[in-house]
């Protein structure tokens, strides 16, 4: 950070124009070798035999098949890890209570843990080894090398995104409005959904998006749990990486333009929720 | 808030007029022991059930000391590498009006969108011989395949939005005037973003190299492409359990798993008490 110029937002045009530029220069050549050209790479190599070898790609059965399970994965952990922010939200920072900065740290430990390692916890539970494997075989149900198994990856990866959103914005808009209501006779629950409801939509819905993206993309933790069975337990992610591996370059990177382009979806849906609610944009991790 | 005195046998509860706290911190508590807290136990229980010399054998192995390493290294250099260049894109982003800024702005958090594998085999690609940018490193001499080079582009691609992101607010809150005024009392250009900037940003700098560094240190998808996986050489901790996982050996891979969860914590304790270290003598 020694090269930056220390100079006002006023006075920045009158920075040398060396310095200026150095710096721009610099940020540009940085964000297009780490960004630019891997997002490119993905495009050109998918389409380098043209438009049709990548459209059969993603039209194969394994591929859409994948594209259903990731679909499948993410509407069932999205809206659970929602449920769970809204009420770990409202307990936080609606209320005191003992131990409260305790399970702050508690919810974003997540965050802190592999990928590698949220799946592998599933399996020393769930798996034929793990602490109801027995049980489970002898009923018939399996969970590891099956959607449970990576629906409880997804949640374990993704748990802290929509919490991390709303506790921030919750705590900074007081409990004012909702005394207000509930010492007008409002119901906790009639408080909360025409109170803190309109209150947190917004910054709700930038938590559903962030999770929503980590839910569709998730690699390591689904790999573990997955088992990899081809059109069964595959994700769009994991299929791309056995396409991949077995050298279907033009197919591997066809399925993984489709998941840029999800990707771009959300950074665009992102950028318009910030423009349009400028507050959101203080906190992007 | 109101203080509640008369809320009997719970002194340490100061009572909000909100109703739900029963309700939603039950919720919440139940559901993150189930889903974090007792699977995360369950590595513990399987890693320490082996005795203290079998750990120590799979866990101290020199392979897995190797990785560590190598985990932790390459972890670091990215998350420097951030560090460095996220505050100047930081400063860029927010003190500059040029055209497209907007859509670069937006661009830094596409490695928070885009799926790891995705990236892993993207720059497996881009920097791989025949690449835009491998092959004329190659010609060069500088080459990413079984080495940390590769490992450390995967984590700095990984890393790149946690500094800049968390760095972004405190530079435009930063009031201008506070620079102008130190600017104004004399000070050089140097001084003041030594004693003025430097200071005020050092908290959200640091959160962000710690974001990054603990993100980089338990990274897989985006690393085990281009990094060869070779043992000894090129082979992180992520990677090295999901192979004990392959040969069914729950305890090596537990073991492993805790070993990187206890480095992963204490190192994220080293930058948590000396951040706050760093607050109580700035404020004092």
């Amino acid at each position: 950070m020694t090269a930056v110029p220390s100079r006002t937002r006023a006075r920045t045009d009158t920075d040398p124009l060396w310095l200026r530029v150095l710096a721009l220069t610099l940020v540009i050549g940085f964000l297009g070798v780490m960004i630019l050209l891997p997002l490119a790479t993905v495009f050109v190599q998918g389409l380098s035999r043209g438009l049709a070898p990548a459209w059969a790609a993603i039209r194969e059965h394994d591929a859409l098949a994948a594209l259903q399970l990731t679909l499948l994965i993410a509407a069932i952990s999205v809206p659970f890890n929602a449920v769970f922010g809204v009420c770990a939200s409202w307990a936080v920072a609606k209320h005191d209570f003992p131990g409260k900065s305790l399970l702050v740290s508690l919810i974003d430990l997540p965050f802190s843990v592999s990928p590698v390692v949220a799946g592998l916890i599933y399996v020393l539970v769930f798996g034929l080894q793990g602490w109801f494997g027995p049980w489970l075989q002898a009923h018939n149900i399996s969970i590891i090398f099956a959607v449970p198994g990576i629906v409880l990856a997804t949640i374990f990866v993704t748990f802290p995104f929509v919490a991390r959103e709303l506790i921030p914005l919750m705590e900074a808009q007081g409990t004012d409005e909702e005394e207000a209501a509930v010492s007008m006779g409002a119901s906790g629950l009639m408080t909360f959904l025409r109170v803190t409801a309109p209150n947190i939509r917004w910054g709700l819905a930038y938590g559903v998006l962030l999770c929503n993206a980590r839910a569709m993309g998730e690699f390591g933790a689904v790999s573990v749990v997955s088992g990899h069975i081809r059109g069964r337990t595959d994700t769009m992610p994991l299929h791309v990486e056995i396409l991949y591996n077995e050298y279907d370059f033009v197919g591997a990177f066809a399925v993984a333009g489709l998941l840029c382009l999800m990707a771009l979806g959300t950074l665009a849906l992102k950028a318009l929720l910030e423009i349009a609610r400028p507050e959101l944009d203080s906190h992007g991790v | 808030m109101a203080t509640a005195t008369a809320d009997r046998g719970r002194p340490w509860r100061r009572r909000s007029a909100v109703p739900g706290l029963g309700l939603t911190l039950g919720v919440t508590v139940s559901i993150l022991s189930l889903v974090v807290l007792i699977p995360l136990a369950a590595v513990a229980a399987r890693g320490l059930s082996l005795s203290p010399e079998s750990f120590a054998r799979v866990a101290f192995s020199q392979r897995a000391v190797h990785a560590y390493l190598l985990s932790l290294g390459t972890a670091l250099i990215a998350a420097v590498i951030n560090a460095l260049l996220g505050v100047l894109t930081a400063w860029v982003l927010v003190r500059n009006r040029f055209p497209g800024r907007r859509l670069l702005d937006s661009l830094v958090d596409l490695p928070f969108a885009l799926p790891t594998a995705v990236a892993g085999i993207s720059l497996a690609t881009l920097y791989g011989p025949n690449g835009w940018l491998g092959a004329p490193l190659a010609r060069a001499g500088i080459t990413f395949a079984n080495n940390a080079g590769g490992i450390i582009i995967a984590l700095t691609f990984i890393g790149l939005p946690f500094v800049v992101r968390t760095v972004e607010p405190v530079l435009r809150d930063l009031a201008a005037d506070v620079e102008e005024a130190s600017a104004s009392l004399g000070a050089t250009r140097l001084q003041t973003l030594i004693r003025v900037v430097a200071p005020s940003l050092a908290p959200a700098w640091i959160t962000g190299f710690a974001l990054a560094f603990a993100r980089g240190v338990g990274e897989y998808g985006s690393v085990i492409f281009i990094a060869g996986n070779m043992p000894y050489r090129s082979e992180i901790t992520p990677l090295l359990i999901t192979i004990e996982l392959e040969q069914f050996d729950y305890a090596a891979a537990s073991a492993i798993a805790l070993v990187m969860l206890g480095l992963s914590f204490a190192l994220l304790l080293i930058v948590n008490t000396g951040q706050a270290w760093m607050r109580r003598s700035t404020e004092a």
